[in-house]
């Protein structure tokens, strides 16, 4: 048994590779893959980025193996594969934010964001999505009208109220329905407004979709802002006598506001961009039409999809135009309320 | 098997602050030294750098040397993991791994270095749970969860776990401090047993501890409000606590400040 | 109590009066609420059911088998192929979203300096705020072309996996296959597993991670004995939930899926469908009985992603661990 932990009780002078070594290994495995494409058929940018990268791994693993032992090795191995995982999880982000600023560059200009399709055929350069912008604004505005109250009382009840097997219930439920896919959203909306009341195609009928899929990031979030308000402040205010209800109000939602904004925010970027409920709702419409409650609207997200699937060029220049109209909204929405967050007192990160 | 650790003006940062300065003491094989004095005053900090555990908090550093057997072990070539295989550490909440077996806990160290056989793995566990004086009470249990023991057993268990792989040093922080009288009793016992094998060194607030387990004693105070700690004096027991040489370390003694 | 004046005690009630009056209104409030969620649901389920009974009746074994879908015409229409299209779609997705998201949430919490880790945290949320109808369009005219090389090496060298087996006539040229819609699905769920991992994984004790270590393990033992374990229950949900959103992704899928109808495991040949994409694609065109089939398949779908989502909550329920995120 003492020989098995003689290992253990090895010097502590184990050989380590020293860092320049380590560099020296990428770089030489990085030139050895220059080598390989320079003299083989094998060729291309991303097929060198994957061979390269294959390779520096292998060595480094390889050489500290040799010199450093086995649990080294892994340990380098390991690293490796996180870094990895790292580039690989901004990889897409860049391509996808570069590729539509790119794309959708060409034909982002003031004309395009101030005038509609109306009489404007597929084939034809000019055109815009002011209609659609108008048309997102409005659904989206009204459906943050409907989810936003209704998900602040929601979360207010389940907790200041609902210390009960109902609050349970009602918080189960909102978690089965941050899962429900976007589209089932918008079937319901269908089955139910569209069809079953007669009511057509509507930008209301949109809103009523999107607000069941806000619904519940409102509730989430309201909710651990209004957790985290401690609870030292709501019985200072019972003690001087202040009704439940109004310390709700005047003390623990202002101290929960910022959070709470900060996760509306995030709610209403999450909806913006949801096309599945649109496409089934709201129809679609070339012209300005501002009546939410009637009739067709036009939306951006489904403006996308529409070019996305024409074979005319141009639709296809503007749906790019279009989706960089969508991520800039999205991403403004976003960094907000990332900034919103640093001046919570409440945040805990 | 016990080695000799020495400082040599050793001094500990948190970044650009100081919290500890300018240590030098010697820790001779197979005895007990304790470090007592206020808490805040580094004597935590200090411990964790004797086995390279003090830089895994981001930012910190040293300056000054330690030497194990006059090998130092913060050379840039020397593998930190491998001091930490030398040097074990018992903390002092009680932390056994929560979702692995009272067996599996004490052969964590010794799978890591590659100890396969079953057999192996067998007489080195009860061997070393019974140096923690734990084996009988847990010997029919031994694939139960590590977690649902008392305190004083958990205690014990990271004892037996730290010693698994027979290290040449254990260093204890404040290990009984959050232990009943009872448990801290059996884990006094524990640690004048194993000081036959092992050099071990102890912090704790609890000066009487002190005063019953250890051969050594290094009184640490701060210099001042807001200033690094510093190593007052260090003597063997008897003398520190019937004859110290410094005042300061007299009044702490005898509870005139603490 | 006072005996000032019966003016100012004769105050005070009405006061206590009126703020339980308040109370009352506004507790009330907020129950009506509670229950209007509940009755949300039970709307949902009821009418999707209700519109769903004309299709589901007229051809009710037929339903589950039929491999084509033609509900106007002919009058023959399935969910076979659709079902069997979402769901290796989305468990294809799985395997490669799942080891990259935990890779970059283990890179964000243990090995990245604090501030960095916090940056990357809010830049992988990123990656959720990009809406699937932009995701789709990349898909389209990015990515599947990029793809044709990575079809082509698979293939030719991993071609004895029947997954990727197929006519290299088909896997040579731009296909919109099973295989780009499940490169896009990972792309859309990594941020979803990787922020609750990171969450899950940043809650555990650091009195286990110090344990290994001085037991003298290296990072990648400490992570490996004392982060992984108690962090197990916590990423099994995360990929659940990471499951949930893949079955039900529409419009991005239904921009890069072949829109055929068989059920073929080779995932490089043109071809494919899930119920979502099929929704998206066969809606404007479909008459009455078309509609009615179309919410069928919708209530298929809703059942799966319900079952799929209610497992990844009692998973994580039954560890007792957290998950707030921002991806949600």
């Amino acid at each position: 048994m003492t020989a098995e932990l003689s290992s253990v009780r090895g010097s502590l002078t184990s050989r380590t590779l020293p860092r320049p070594a380590l560099a020296g290994v990428i770089a030489g495995a990085v030139g050895l893959t220059l080598l390989l494409f320079a003299v083989t058929p094998l060729q291309g940018v991303a097929d060198f980025l994957v061979a390269a990268t294959a390779l520096v791994i292998v060595a480094v693993t390889g050489l500290t193996l040799a010199v450093e032992g086995r649990r080294r090795a892994i340990n380098r191995l390991a690293t490796s594969g996180a870094l990895l995982a790292l580039v690989l999880t901004l990889l897409p982000l860049g391509f996808t934010l570069g590729y539509v600023i790119y794309r959708g560059g060409k034909r982002f200009t003031g004309d395009f964001l101030t005038h509609s399709m109306a009489g404007v055929s597929p084939l034809a350069p000019n055109g815009g999505v002011y209609h659609a912008i108008i048309g997102t604004l409005e659904q989206v505005l009204l459906a943050s009208l409907i989810a936003v109250p209704l998900g602040l009382l929601v979360a207010i009840y389940v907790t200041e109220y609902g210390r009960n097997f109902f609050g349970t219930a009602i918080r189960f439920l909102i978690d089965v329905m941050t899962g429900i896919p976007s589209i089932v959203a918008g079937l319901f909306v269908l089955a139910f407004w569209v069809l079953a009341l007669h009511k057509g195609f509507s930008g209301f009928a949109g809103a009523l979709a999107l607000s069941i899929l806000e619904l519940p990031i409102v509730v989430r979030s309201a909710e651990e802002m209004i957790r985290l308000v401690p609870a030292s402040l709501r019985e200072a205010s019972y003690a001087l006598g202040v009704a439940k209800w109004k310390t709700i109000v005047r003390i623990v939602l202002p101290t929960a506001a910022t959070g709470i904004t900060t996760g509306v925010m995030l709610a209403i970027a999450r909806v913006t961009g949801e096309t599945a409920p649109v496409l089934l709702v709201v129809g679609n419409n070339n012209f300005i039409h501002t009546d939410v409650f009637n009739g067709p609207q036009a939306s951006l997200p489904l403006f996308v999809f529409q070019g996305a699937g024409s074979s005319s060029n141009f639709d296809i220049d503007r749906a790019w135009a279009a989706a960089l109209t969508l991520i800039l909204i999205v991403v403004v929405l976003y960094v907000a309320a990332r900034l919103l967050t640093r001046r919570n007192s409440l945040a805990r990160r | 098997m016990a080695k000799r650790i020495e400082t040599v003006a050793l001094s500990c940062f948190y970044g650009k602050t100081k919290a500890v300065d300018d240590v030098s003491i010697a820790i001779e094989p197979k005895s007990v030294t304790a470090f007592i004095g206020p808490s805040g005053c580094g004597k935590s900090t200090f411990l964790r750098t004797l086995n390279r555990m003090h830089e895994v908090i981001p930012g910190a550093r040293i300056e000054g040397q330690v030497l194990l057997d006059d090998e130092d072990i913060y050379a840039p070539e020397i593998d930190a993991a491998a001091v930490r295989r030398t040097i074990g550490m018992v903390f002092q909440r009680p932390n056994p791994f929560p979702t692995m077996s009272i067996y599996d806990n004490v052969a964590a160290g010794l799978r890591l270095n590659g100890v396969r056989r079953k057999s192996d793995l067998d007489s080195a566990v009860e061997r070393s749970l019974r140096s923690a004086n734990l084996w009988d009470e847990v010997r029919s249990r031994l694939n139960k969860p590590g977690a649902g023991l008392s305190g004083g057993q958990q205690q014990r268990l990271c004892i037996a776990r730290a010693i698994a792989v027979e290290p040449q040093v254990l260093l204890m922080d404040e290990p009984c401090s959050a232990l009943d009288p009872i448990s801290t009793l059996a884990i006094e016992d524990l640690i004048f047993e194993l000081k036959d094998r092992y050099t071990i060194v102890i912090v704790t607030h609890n000066m009487q501890q002190a005063a019953r387990v250890s051969d050594v004693t290094a009184f640490f105070t701060l210099r001042g409000p807001g200033e690094p700690g510093y190593l007052v004096e260090s003597d063997t027991t008897q003398k520190i606590f019937t004859n110290p040489t410094e005042k300061r370390t007299e009044d702490y003694i005898t509870g005139r400040f603490g | 109590m006072s005996a000032v004046s019966p003016g100012v005690d004769a105050v005070r009630l009405r006061d206590v009066r009126s703020s339980r009056r308040g109370d009352r209104v506004f507790s009330g409030l907020t129950l009506v609420a509670g229950a209007l969620v509940f009755a949300l649901l039970g709307a949902i389920a009821i009418f999707l059911v209700v519109k769903a009974l004309p299709a589901l009746q007229h051809d009710k074994s037929s339903f589950w088998t039929t491999k084509i879908w033609d509900p106007d015409g002919t009058g023959h229409y399935g969910v076979a192929a659709l079902v069997f299209g979402t769901v290796l779609s989305s468990v294809l997705a799985l395997t490669m979203a799942v080891p990259v998201a935990l890779g970059v949430a283990v890179f964000t919490v243990e090995y990245a300096p604090h501030r960095i880790g916090r940056l990357l945290g809010y830049v992988t949320d990123m990656l959720a705020a990009v809406p699937s109808v932009v995701y789709g369009l990349w898909g389209l005219f990015f990515l599947l072309p990029h793809l044709i090389g990575t079809q082509k090496f698979l293939n030719g060298w991993l071609a004895f996996i029947p997954l990727f087996a197929g006519a290299h006539g088909d896997v040579d040229t731009f296909s919109k296959s099973v295989f780009a819609a499940s490169v896009i699905l990972a792309i859309m769920i990594l941020p979803i597993i990787a922020a609750i991992s990171r969450e899950v994984i940043r809650q555990v004790d650091p009195a286990q991670k110090e344990a290994a270590l001085a037991l003298g393990a290296t990072r990648w033992e400490m992570l490996r004995i004392a982060v992984f374990p108690p962090s197990r229950p916590g990423i099994v949900s995360a990929v659940m939930l990471g499951l949930g959103r893949a079955l039900g992704e529409t419009i991005a899928v239904a921009l890069v899926i072949g829109n055929t109808f068989n059920i073929s495991a080779h995932v490089l040949t043109p071809g494919g469908n899930t119920i979502a994409a099929n929704i998206a694609n066969r809606f404007g065109e479909a008459g009455s009985l078309g509609v009615s089939a179309l919410i069928a398949s919708g209530l298929v779908l809703f059942v799966i992603t319900l079952l799929v989502n209610l497992i990844a909550r009692y998973v994580i329920y039954r560890s007792g661990v957290e998950e707030r995120s921002a991806a949600v």
